[in-house]
């Protein structure tokens, strides 16, 4: 059967839908009084909170102070993710003898969690920026290395053959061959990695950070302020879908610079 | 200097005895500033002996070399022009020609002499900042044609460069290429499966048997060219109909029928 098309609007729509019913339920919920408040707060409830945190301080800050520092954090981590990532999976892609070295180590490495490093963030680096840094790394780094790589490995090889018949050397081909060609590649991976880094930020604020939403999150939790933890929750909910919508924008963009999109 | 020669040639993908046997024993030289086309039938393997003078597929057995010298990877002395272009989408028509003569180095000023040259040479001069996705396929082989010439390649390997373009287009590229190998001559190897193109643009035209193909006949075009006056003619259509360009077309599509009836009985 043919699928039918569904219009951006009637889009929005559903997804709103889906959104008013799930906090419907919630606040019948909440209010009929089965489930204590300081178990499940009321959707109003957080609002209010969320509201209120966003102009009084908690926990040494606001809550757009809280995320200021969360997403300093986020950005060093997941720079540092891409700036060595992207390079590492070209050259894997391209130097078969760096692959076989290097994705063994990788492929077991990438299956420890994020959160798993935090005994040691907390060991080498004290409460300083860099523990989280190393967490959020941990977390953002895998699909930078693994979408590059696999960019450069699915270049049309008539390309290859063609560079090589020009004499173009190796370092020519990477920069200029393998990685115009893993662009898609690379920021849809870029886009995961910024969701796992995200993800991975809280866990590391959690333990190790002194300010930040996951900060905050821990002090509502100490303070029996389930709707500060709950606040905190919507705003790294809301903040990671900025995110994603920005790079999902980055993508059509270039996309559509680069010709291909028709 | 440009000759290309195949001495005792064996081709088999995969293992020696038990994998597919593309090319049996392929002696063939062709003399510098020749152009030679190789027609067979489809599978005959006309393509693997244009990659290995590229250097993108070695011999099994025997050698291919070029001056003497066996090839033994890609280079720009051997510059290819492949039947899908191969132009990097996201370098404009300038910088896909520039790739080349950067790699070897030639200063600023130099390269834009030669690709300013060459983009007018091959009436693309208002393309050059166009990017290929831009261009008609036609176009586009003017480009990935001009990215090979720039190189001053002792060798010009052709592999279906026509194959994907329209019929018309198909017989203004072929006037080009008449024009282009006359003023500036090179070794040209030129694969292909249209009779009619390799008899109009060759010097010597090689058939292949089917696989494992050999090479079964090799017919002197250019004497019958020079004999007959071919080059007086303009246009293609004119030279397509003289009777001597008839005979040797149909001596060509006899000897390849043959191949296809003994492929399919």
């Amino acid at each position: 059967m043919m699928q039918k098309q569904i219009s951006l609007r009637q889009s929005l729509l559903l997804g709103s839908l889906g959104l008013a019913g799930f906090i419907g339920l919630w606040h019948v919920l909440a209010v009929s009084g089965l489930i204590s408040p300081v178990f499940l707060p009321s959707p109003l409830d957080v609002y209010d909170r969320f509201t209120t945190l966003l102009d009084r301080r908690f926990a040494g800050a606001t809550l757009p102070g809280h995320l200021a520092a969360s997403f300093q954090r986020f950005a060093y981590g997941f720079l540092l993710a891409a700036l060595i990532g992207i390079p590492l999976g070209l050259l894997m892609g391209w130097y078969q003898i760096l692959d076989e070295i290097v994705s063994p180590l990788f492929d077991a490495l990438r299956f420890v969690a994020p959160i798993a490093w935090v005994p040691f963030a907390a060991l080498w680096f004290g409460t300083g920026i860099g523990g989280p840094i190393m967490i959020i790394f941990a977390g953002a780094f895998p699909p930078c290395v693994i979408n590059a790589y696999r960019g450069a490995k699915f270049v049309d090889p008539r390309l290859i053959e063609a560079a090589n018949m020009l004499g173009t050397p190796s370092h020519r081909v990477i920069r200029e061959i393998l990685l115009p060609s893993s662009v898609p590649s690379i920021i849809s991976g870029l886009r995961v990695s910024a969701g796992l880094g995200w993800q991975s930020l809280v866990g590391a604020e959690l333990i190790v950070a002194s300010a930040g939403v996951g900060y905050m999150m821990v002090q509502g939790q100490a303070n029996v302020s389930t709707t500060t933890v709950m606040a905190g929750m919507v705003a790294i909910g809301l903040v990671g879908l900025a995110l994603d919508s920005a790079l999902r924008l980055a993508e059509r963009i270039i996309q559509r610079r680069r010709g291909l999109d028709h | 200097m440009g000759v290309i020669q195949f001495s005792k040639v064996d081709k088999v993908f995969g293992p020696r005895a038990t994998g597919f046997r593309a090319l049996e024993d392929i002696n063939l030289e062709i003399r510098d500033k020749e152009f030679m086309a190789i027609v067979g039938p489809s599978g005959c393997g006309k393509t693997t002996c244009l990659r290995m003078v590229a250097g993108f597929e070695a011999a099994t057995d025997g050698v291919v070399s070029v001056d003497g010298t066996p090839i033994k990877r890609p280079g720009p002395d051997r510059a290819v022009v492949f039947q899908q272009f191969a132009l990097f989408p996201w370098k404009s028509v300038y910088d896909n020609i520039d790739l080349g003569l950067r790699n070897q180095n030639v200063g600023r000023a130099d390269r834009e002499a030669r690709i300013s040259a060459i983009l007018n040479l091959m009436n693309l001069t208002q393309y050059a900042k166009h990017f290929p996705h831009q261009l008609s396929g036609g176009m586009q082989q003017r480009v990935a044609i001009a990215r090979a010439y720039v190189l001053d390649p002792d060798v010009l390997l052709m592999d279906e460069p026509f194959g994907a373009l329209d019929a018309q287009t198909r017989v203004v590229m072929q006037e080009e290429l008449v024009r282009l190998a006359r003023k500036n001559p090179r070794t040209v190897l030129f694969i292909t499966h249209a009779v009619e193109e390799a008899v109009y643009l060759a010097d010597r035209v090689a058939i292949m048997t089917r696989a494992p193909g050999r090479i079964k006949e090799v017919l002197d075009v250019a004497s019958i060219r020079n004999a007959e006056n071919w080059d007086s003619y303009e246009k293609i259509e004119d030279v397509m109909d003289l009777e001597s360009f008839v005979h040797l077309r149909t001596h060509i599509w006899r000897s390849l029928r043959e191949e296809k009836a003994a492929q399919h009985v």
